[in-house]
């Protein structure tokens, strides 16, 4: 049977001076695994409280102004403490030079720092939650965001830190690509993964600084009142939205590529099939990446742009349903006549196939101009988005992690727990957020602490499935938790993949590799190399 | 340079070779540009749009600036960026001492710069010609002359900024150059901040113009 090796990066050196102050980018990956997680916790307990809340209508348990703070807290800390830094941090970290045969990130010290960056952005936005927490919703839409009492500045300069965080990470990833392949990976020879986070790091570095920049008008308005987004005073609130979704829409792609990426892994190592269309999934992601900075106008289509902004916007987004629809075309392909097993991390690819489709083909309805102005501002943007974003970027960042936990630490995790898990958390998501579709679609408007009764049956059915949702976390917590101490260990390569990262020993020596590794084959070459699963048995 | 030759003290753990630390350094400095670009073009966005909504106050505002301070700041400024390319030269010839003299010359222009503009703004302050709330002045046509004020406070401000995180980087090279750090082998440090600098003295370079002399 495997072993664990007796060095390896988790041991060597030790000491929590070794962790804080590591540039190794795997251990840079945990401290973003553990920070990561617990924001996810914690927005997570603020929409179990906001389902609560909504289970009937008038008051539950919260006031109606508790109610408008734990939307805000639960959106903000989702999008700028937890999605955005999800995968690129944690699963890019870690694997990122391991896929890619180098022996870290170009900047380990410019990676430790935007660990510290990321702390101290979240400090600033969670000290919000004792300072009288934000009530304008994660968007912080002008003029209410300058004439709410409430503590905007604390969490909007939190975000304006994290975003350098985000831009360390991107600026890095790209250098790290760009420079340190391992001799003869060509650019077509890296893996799906690596062109995901290459594009999703393309869009961090250039959109996230119009967010720092309007993040800050935003503070400078309300301490010193320039202005510049006061209609009263000659300003634009329009401008702010304009400048808001410029970046805010580019970064939806900054939470969705990378998870495309992992997909691109899973589909093709638990299909043990070569993938269908490398080079067109590869350009698709840039092709995502380009038409994301076109499309920022379709949040607006209400806000009083002009007409003729809005046909053009409409128009424009209908094309990221192409690049989009490429890669599900793909992935389908790829598991045709594959030999599909069914392990956890498959499950979830599958479950992101079903659910992004959902939540792509409904973005295709809200990008039409006429269907917009509708449904805006209803439960079917909410569902749309949920769609989107839980349904495809936490699904492929769990199966991703569940993918990498034997390679991070060594050991397998229950395969059967994990299975259930994984059934609780497609169920419940589809139970929560499928109802607000039909929600939205009947009129139902978003951010409302109360309704009409004819709503009450589908809220309430929305809230059990927040409470089958958080079962499957749960237990998703207890049997990984288990899995450290008790898993047992797997081996160098428990998939049976052919890229790099499984070349190496579970968990990687400090340095990586004990020598750098030479390309032999294409990371996909199912059809030429057998690579055996480490885990000794049929899987 | 090969490993065989021995590992340079200079060389971090995770490059192969010199030559390949000092493209990823030039790489990483060009992307930072671009954010830093980006950063800026809201800013600029801002300037276009308030402009054109409100031209007759931009032109009756921007009279109110100083152009001899500002052409005078701008020569100071394009200065300083000759003598930041000197200084990276000379450490390409292995001249440490040079390289010293330019960096402190680069430093003090800057200083110089800064100076020069308290005293624009101070005098502005004086008279009331500020950003929003804080307006008072009265010799301007026009309704809400203040917001070419904000946008003119906030762009020069953020630029401001910019000068100073430069004078804390070129301080700190003077530090590293006396201290033996550099040579003609290892000058990537002097080299990224020139282009900083550059950049720096470049948004300048239309910032001056888009505020002193378009009326």
């Amino acid at each position: 049977m495997n072993n664990l090796p007796s060095s390896s990066y988790l041991n060597r050196p030790q000491g929590i001076k070794s962790w804080l102050l590591t540039l190794d980018h795997k251990r840079i990956g945990l401290l973003y695994l553990f920070s990561v997680m617990t924001a996810f916790a914690l927005g997570g307990v603020f929409a179990m409280l906001i389902l609560l809340e909504l289970l009937s209508p008038g008051r539950e348990i919260i006031d109606a102004d508790t109610y408008h703070q734990f939307f805000t807290l639960h959106g903000a800390i989702m999008i700028f403490l937890f999605i955005i830094p999800s995968i690129p941090a944690i699963l890019g970290n870690f694997v990122l030079p391991l896929m890619i045969g180098a022996r870290d990130v170009a900047f380990p010290r410019l990676n430790l720092a935007s660990w510290y960056v990321y702390i101290l952005g979240s400090l600033f936005a969670l000290y919000s939650i004792i300072a009288g927490a934000v009530d304008t919703g994660w968007t912080f839409y002008t003029p209410y965001s300058v004439e709410t009492t409430t503590s905007v500045i604390s969490m909007t300069l939190g975000a304006f830190i994290l975003g350098f965080s985000s831009i360390f990470t991107g600026l890095n990833f790209i250098v790290t690509i760009h420079k340190l392949r391992a001799p003869g990976m060509s650019w077509f020879k890296m893996p799906l993964f690596v062109w995901g986070l290459y594009a999703t790091a393309i869009i961090q570095v250039l959109a996230t600084p119009v967010l720092g920049i309007t993040l800050l008008l935003l503070i400078i308005e309300r301490v010193a009142g320039i202005g510049i987004f006061d209609p009263a005073m000659g300003g634009d609130p329009v401008l702010y939205q304009h400048f808001f979704w410029f970046y805010s829409h580019p970064a939806v792609y900054i939470m969705i590529l990378p998870g495309m990426g992992i997909i691109s892994e899973l589909i093709s190592v638990f299909s043990h099939k070569k993938i269908f269309g490398y080079k067109a999934i590869a350009f698709s992601s840039l092709g995502i990446a380009f038409v994301s900075f076109l499309v920022w106008g379709h949040h607006m289509f209400v806000s009083g742009q002009s007409e003729l902004a809005a046909m053009i916007f409409s128009f424009l987004t209908f094309f990221v349903g192409i690049p989009s629809g490429i890669k599900v075309f793909n992935w389908v392909t790829t598991m045709y006549k594959g030999s599909i097993s069914l392990e956890a991390p498959m499950l979830y690819a599958l479950s992101f196939l079903f659910l992004f489709t959902i939540g792509g083909l409904t973005g295709i309805f809200l990008g039409a101009l006429s269907v917009d102005v509708h449904l805006h501002d209803t439960y079917f943007i909410v569902a749309h988005f949920h769609y989107v974003m839980m349904g495809g970027t936490v699904m492929a960042f769990l199966g991703g992690l569940h993918y990498w936990w034997p390679k991070i630490w060594g050991r397998m995790y229950s395969e059967k727990w994990a299975r259930v898990a994984v059934a609780l958390i497609f169920v419940g998501f589809n139970v929560t957020f499928f109802s607000q579709f039909i929600l939205g679609s009947q009129g139902m408007p978003r951010r409302y602490y109360n309704y009409l009764d004819q709503y009450q049956p589908l809220h309430a059915f929305s809230t059990f499935g927040s409470w089958i949702l958080g079962l499957g976390f749960i237990v998703m917590a207890i049997y990984l938790i288990h899995s450290l101490f008790k898993g047992r260990p797997g081996g160098a390569n428990p998939w049976g993949a052919l890229t790099f990262e499984w070349t190496t020993s579970s968990p990687p020596p400090h340095e990586n590799f004990a020598e750098i590794p030479r390309v032999e084959h294409g990371p996909y070459d199912f059809d030429r190399v057998t690579a055996k699963s480490t885990l000794g048995e049929t899987i | 340079m090969s490993q065989t030759a021995g590992h340079p003290s200079f060389l971090q753990h995770h490059f192969s070779d010199a030559e390949q630390q000092r493209e990823s350094a030039k790489l990483g400095m060009w992307i930072f540009l671009l954010t830093e670009i980006l950063l800026f073009g809201g800013l600029f966005c801002a300037y276009a749009i308030y402009r054109s909504w409100n031209p007759e106050i931009f032109h009756n505002a921007h009279v109110h600036l100083n152009v001899y301070l500002g052409t005078l700041n701008t020569v100071v400024l394009i200065t300083s960026s000759v003598t930041m390319a000197l200084a990276i030269r000379s450490m390409q010839l292995g001249r440490r001492t040079a390289t010293l003299r330019f960096l402190a010359v680069t430093l003090a222009l800057a200083a110089v710069f800064l100076v020069i503009k308290y005293f624009e703004y101070s005098h502005k302050i004086h008279l009331g010609q500020l950003p929003g709330k804080f307006y008072t002045y009265d010799g301007i046509a026009g309704t809400n002359p203040h917001i070419f004020f904000s946008v003119y406070f906030l762009m020069t401000g953020l630029h401001g900024i910019h000068v100073l995180a430069g004078m804390a980087t070129i301080a700190w090279l003077v530090v590293r150059t006396s201290r033996n750090v550099f040579s003609s082998e290892y000058y990537t440090p002097i080299e990224m901040t020139g282009l900083y600098w550059h950049l720096v003295d470049l948004i300048w370079i239309f910032l001056f113009p888009l505020f002193y002399l378009v009326g």
